[in-house]
């Protein structure tokens, strides 16, 4: 079976510093996959290759066993890549429905279209509309997303990217910035994703990481330390050296 | 709500929607020796409906687009001099080659954002009225293009001296921009307008082809920009250099931020307001109308961001709360 997403011998230098170096990953269909690591590890570096913002000096990225290296971000999108972001990333003065709404329409390529009105596309709507109802967001629908919790706007950042159908999803940081209280709501979003998505995580928060993940890859200085089940990692001398520190020592 | 369209927009055309076009028919009876004021005013909305859609929709700030409008302005005053004075066709060609223009050109600076895609719009207007006023034997130069007989609209209408025929046609051909951006707005090209303009990096992670999007957009944008030239053309007689200059793009600018940005009906407020009070100033105070116009445009900047309409919304929502 050919992984979901694969990086191969992956590198990014920008000139004499190399950021990611011979990055070897591979994420299954249905993973449930944590990408860990220290501040200036290269996580977001890695992110942005997967997702086509940043070109890699050499290496391959592949999307269910195709090399997708290059192929720019819209075309990945289509082969079912999504992503969420750390830091909000949405389309603040338009209603919440919308954000959803404007994601699908991409997918179901309506979003070309100009001579019939948008409200006319039920399926974009009604889908939409399903999808907030599944992250209980329903009652919020029509409000207009600068004015939500900051809470709420992290599952909108969530709801875009399931709007997308993803077959792979990556989480930068989902529950980055939320409150300890609210982030069970976060929490309990992310366990109910579709089962079929193969999602890698990315997360400071080991909590998070240790509840969610069945995989963790830790990654320092552009180079994957290790890898194995979140049992393996949290008993790994090495990575309490470089990342979980005395608190789970 | 200020920028109309989306998913869950109802697209039906409200009673107050129909306000212009009443007080408008209603100007032609009552004000008849304002008509070619009013023929002026209607290019005007046309050009300020073609700068809003990118402006307002994707987010796109010029201060080029007399590039388009002036291209549309030529092509029909050459068609007319050398051609055919037929109007209709000439409303075509200069909507058609200014929409080329935008295509060509768009597809060059709309690779660029922010301050470098506003020099390079400015460039390409500078560019444009460079090459209109070297190529004298087509485009007269600095004396103008003139001379040229335009003939009756569908051989029926011909224009008259009072301005009659010219204000209608304006009106009929102000109509159909007006719906046909109107739909565009509504549609699911539009509301992907919006989300270039409100989130130009969720776009490209949503999978869409930003950078196709605005340039369909740039282009349909100037093509409109063109046919407004073109009309300024046909019902003046005349195309001067100033259909090219970058003052005519900064005070359609200044135009549609005094209406309101984004809400379709600014560019209708924007330049009936702005030429009206133009008309009206430099007939009062001949030495001092700019003062005017630039005291107008302070207080709407530092006090209503939503121009005009923004500052009827407001007053509507303070209505509201009081009567609850």
């Amino acid at each position: 079976m050919s992984a979901a997403l694969e990086t191969r011998s992956l590198c990014k230098s920008f000139g004499a510093l190399t950021v990611a170096d011979q990055i070897n990953f591979r994420l299954d269909p249905g993973a449930r996959h944590a990408l860990i690591g220290p501040n200036g590890a290269g996580k977001t570096t890695f992110v942005n290759m997967l997702t086509g913002r940043l070109a890699p000096t050499s290496g391959q990225i592949l999307i269910g066993g195709d090399d997708i290296t290059a192929l720019g971000q819209a075309a990945r999108v289509k082969r079912g890549l999504g992503r969420t972001f750390q830091i909000n990333t949405l389309f603040p003065n338009v209603s919440v429905v919308d954000n959803v709404a404007f994601a699908v329409a991409e997918r179901e390529n309506v979003a070309w279209r100009m001579f019939h009105p948008a409200s006319r596309y039920r399926s974009v709507l009604d889908e939409s509309m399903a999808l907030l109802d599944t992250l209980g967001l329903a009652q919020d629908a029509r409000l207009t997303v600068a004015g939500l919790p900051y809470g709420k706007q992290r599952l909108v950042e969530i709801a875009i990217a399931l709007g997308l159908r993803p077959r792979v999803l990556l989480l930068d940081e989902p529950a980055a910035g939320v409150p300890t209280l609210e982030s069970h709501r976060i929490l309990e979003v992310l366990d109910a994703l579709p089962k079929d998505i193969a999602i890698l995580i990315i997360e400071h928060d080991m909590d998070v990481v240790f509840r969610f993940a069945q995989r963790i890859t830790v990654l320092t200085q552009g180079t994957v330390l290790v890898e194995g089940t979140p049992a393996e990692i949290a008993a790994n001398d090495d990575v309490r050296k470089v990342y979980l520190g005395e608190r789970h020592a | 709500m200020t920028h109309a369209g989306g998913y869950i927009a109802d697209p039906r055309i409200r009673k107050i929607e129909w306000l212009p076009w009443v007080l408008a028919v209603l100007c032609y009876f009552v004000a008849p020796s304002y008509l070619p004021l009013g023929s002026y005013v209607l290019t005007m909305v046309i050009f300020a409906l073609s700068l809003d859609l990118i402006l307002g929709y994707g987010g796109i700030i010029t201060l080029g687009h007399s590039a388009y409008f002036g291209m549309g302005a030529y092509v029909a005053g050459i068609l007319a001099a050398r051609l055919t004075g037929e109007p209709l066709l000439g409303l075509l060609a200069g909507t058609l080659g200014a929409g080329l223009l935008g295509l060509i050109t768009g597809m060059i600076i709309l690779r660029t954002r922010g301050l470098a895609l506003l020099m390079l719009t400015l460039a390409i207007t500078s560019v444009c009225y460079e090459v209109a006023n070297k190529a004298t034997a087509l485009t007269g130069g600095a004396d103008g293009l003139g001379g040229f007989t335009v003939q009756p609209i569908l051989g029926l209408f011909k224009f008259d001296m009072f301005g009659k025929t010219a204000y209608l046609y304006c009106l009929v051909v102000l109509f159909v921009c007006w719906w046909l951006v109107r739909r565009l707005v509504y549609s699911p090209f539009g509301a992907s307008l919006t989300g270039v303009r409100e989130n130009n990096v969720r776009m490209h992670a949503v999978g869409s082809p930003v950078y196709q999007r605005l340039v369909t957009s740039y282009t349909i944008s100037a093509a409109l920009a063109g046919l407004a030239g073109a009309l300024l053309t046909q019902t003046t007689q005349f195309v001067g250099l100033k259909v090219l200059g970058f003052e005519l793009s900064g005070e359609l600018m200044v135009m549609l931020i005094l209406g309101g940005v984004g809400r379709i009906y600014g560019a209708f407020v924007g330049p009936l307001v702005y030429l009206v009070a133009q008309d009206y100033l430099a007939k009062q105070f001949p030495e001092y109308w700019y003062f005017g116009i630039g005291a107008m445009l302070v207080l709407v900047v530092m006090f209503a961001r939503g121009g005009i309409l923004g500052i009827i919304d407001a007053v509507i929502a303070r209505l509201r709360r009081k009567s609850d």
